[in-house]
């Protein structure tokens, strides 16, 4: 969509058709005592030498993810092929908005559908949207989905699954009829407990994979003991790229994954935009928030694709529509859709196996240092939680100012009776040296 | 010219009804039918689900549309034709045979008296069709 500004004299040409002498009476209809009544605070108009200083001096204040760094906890360093950005910065791509014309959208409904495909493959769902805002939001949306598919109210998630995802589907879900139960997790292994709470009017029992402790949960054995109940797994992946070595949720049991897309390829920038993904069985496809593309045949039997089952979205049924959401990450679910095929198969396998291997390296490098140990005995993907001498936030403090390094996260932040322990996250961008400063820096 | 058997009730929203005693089974018109066009799903309520006359019990949708059904006589779900989303067609070749949607049992018999008879949805039809 171009945008088309209008001349001076176009603008007054306009007003004097519509009897009108100058913009401001356009909106006399609202009361003088609400209105502004004065110039907006900006500065006077800027040449563009001194507006393009102006956005370096903000910029520079930025301190670039350049340093070596061990953070993870939902958002992940992974590297981005050249090609990701150099296909998405194709104006036919940047530019273009929703598909609802599929005459003239077939590229972008083309893209959407691969990516949904690509979703089902790794995910080992039978169905995807076309994307959510993020990894959050999928997940409040996965609560209401389960209300409405089982008929019950009471959602049972786990204390390991991403705490700000959680305050996230509180606050989604506050105003309704859920009723949220927290389980909490088994102090040696770092995997989910006794689902406590799980009964006939359970919806739904949501836990995290690799969960937020970097702990990998039994997930089989949890649908096993949901399913006879009547409740729905709803499992959240935070780190995309374990999709490359574990067992598929879908080959567990998961009746509904949701999770983050932003380790395929996309910039950690500061907290977003990243990609949601939502993914379901066909046979609750009815109750699937978010746009779904599906394949039609034109008259001639011509291949096409189309945004499809569309009384599922506000704009067609209001009332029956299975959420508010009427638009989806487009341009970040197409750099995903690139990173994944631009990995393949083998190459999303490649990078999960070194993300594995030297978050291992590390983990058993750390662990032999005195006074330190590896806190949860689960196995892990790339992240796992150290357990220190002393509170986390001191040692971390000191790695940042006298040796550089970012070591991770202190759970303290979001659990209050854990001070001592942080969340250590290995991807393939770590090397060997930064590893190995973290392990003589702790020592 | 739609299909408008003598032994059925008719609703103005164009369901029809067949009374057996107390229990009624429940579908959509050949005009209902005809004017959806190719169905291809039926959103259906479950057994034991308990309606007031005139409220939504579900609703079938087509290749061009989403209708919403009504019930005509308030009752309580007894049975749910859930075999016909496997064969949605049914709707467009069989609707008042295989393709009944629901079986209720009424809360009131006399709600199916107060429905149009097949010359009364004929003459609606007519006049409004």
């Amino acid at each position: 969509m171009r945008y088309i500004p209008n001349s001076p004299e176009e603008r007054a040409e306009m007003l004097t058709s519509i009897g009108l002498s100058n913009a401001g009476e356009l909106f006399r209809s609202i009361p003088s005592d609400v209105q502004l009544n004065r110039k907006l605070k900006v500065t006077d108009p800027l040449a563009e030498p001194e507006v393009i200083a102006a956005m370096e001096e903000m910029a520079a204040k930025n301190t670039g993810a350049t340093k070596p760094s061990f953070l993870g906890a939902g958002v992940y360093s992974h590297y981005s092929p050249t090609i990701v950005d150099h296909l998405i910065q194709r104006s036919e791509f940047f530019t273009s908005y929703t598909p609802y014309q599929p005459e003239i959208s077939q590229g972008t409904l083309q893209y959407i559908f691969e990516f949904q495909t690509l979703i089902c493959q790794l995910t080992g769902m039978e169905v995807a949207n076309a994307s959510m805002y993020d990894g959050s939001t999928a997940m409040a949306e996965a609560y209401l989905m389960a209300q409405r598919v089982t008929r019950r109210n009471k959602i049972i998630v786990a204390d390991s699954v991403h705490p700000e995802y959680r305050e996230v589907a509180r606050t989604y879900t506050q105003h309704g009829d859920a009723e949220i139960v927290s389980v909490g997790f088994d102090e040696k292994t770092g995997r989910v407990a006794e689902l406590n709470g799980l009964d006939d009017k359970t919806a739904a029992v949501v836990v995290q994979s690799p969960n937020f402790f970097g702990c990998i949960e039994d997930l089989t054995s949890i649908a096993e003991q949901a399913h006879p109940a009547g409740a729905l797994l709803i499992v959240v992946v935070t780190e995309a790229i374990s999709l490359g070595l574990l067992k598929s949720p879908g080959s567990c049991g998961a009746d509904i994954v949701v999770g983050e897309g932003q380790s395929f390829g996309i910039p950690m920038s500061f907290g977003g935009p990243h990609v949601g993904l939502f993914a379901t069985q066909d046979k609750f496809v009815r109750q699937m928030p978010g746009r779904l593309c599906g394949v039609a045949y034109d008259k001639n039997g011509n291949r096409g694709f189309t945004l499809t089952l569309s009384t599922r979205e506000q704009h067609i049924r209001r009332e029956k529509a299975t959420s508010n959401i009427c638009t989806n990450q487009g341009l970040i679910a197409l750099a995903a859709t690139i990173y994944m095929e631009a990995m393949g198969k083998k190459g999303l396998q490649e990078v999960a196996m070194q993300n594995a291997q030297k978050a291992d390296y590390a983990a058993n490098q750390i662990a032999a240092i005195n006074g330190f140990e590896i806190a949860f005995s689960a196995p892990k993907f790339n992240e796992f939680v150290v357990r220190g001498p002393k509170p986390a936030d001191e040692i971390l403090s000191k790695l940042r100012t006298e040796n550089g390094i970012i070591g991770g996260l202190a759970l303290s932040k979001y659990y209050a009776d854990r001070p001592n322990e942080f969340l250590v996250c290995v991807t393939e961008t770590s090397t060997k040296k930064q590893i190995d400063a973290l392990v003589n820096a702790l020592a | 010219m739609s299909n408008i058997p003598e032994n059925l009730r008719y609703s103005k929203d164009h369901e029809w009804v067949l009374v057996d005693g107390e229990n009624a089974a429940i579908g959509i018109t050949d005009y209902a039918q005809s004017s959806l066009g190719d169905v291809v799903y039926i959103d259906m309520p479950r057994v034991g689900d308990k309606f007031a006359a005139h409220e939504a019990f579900g609703s079938v949708e087509s290749v061009k549309a989403v209708s919403e059904v009504f019930i005509p006589i308030g009752g309580e779900i007894t049975a749910v034709n859930d075999g016909l989303n496997d064969t949605p067609e049914k709707v467009n070749s069989d609707p008042y045979g295989d393709a009944w949607f629901i079986k209720i049992k009424m809360d009131n018999v006399l709600e199916a008296d107060g429905m149009l008879s097949a010359e009364e949805y004929d003459e609606y039809l007519n006049a409004n069709g």
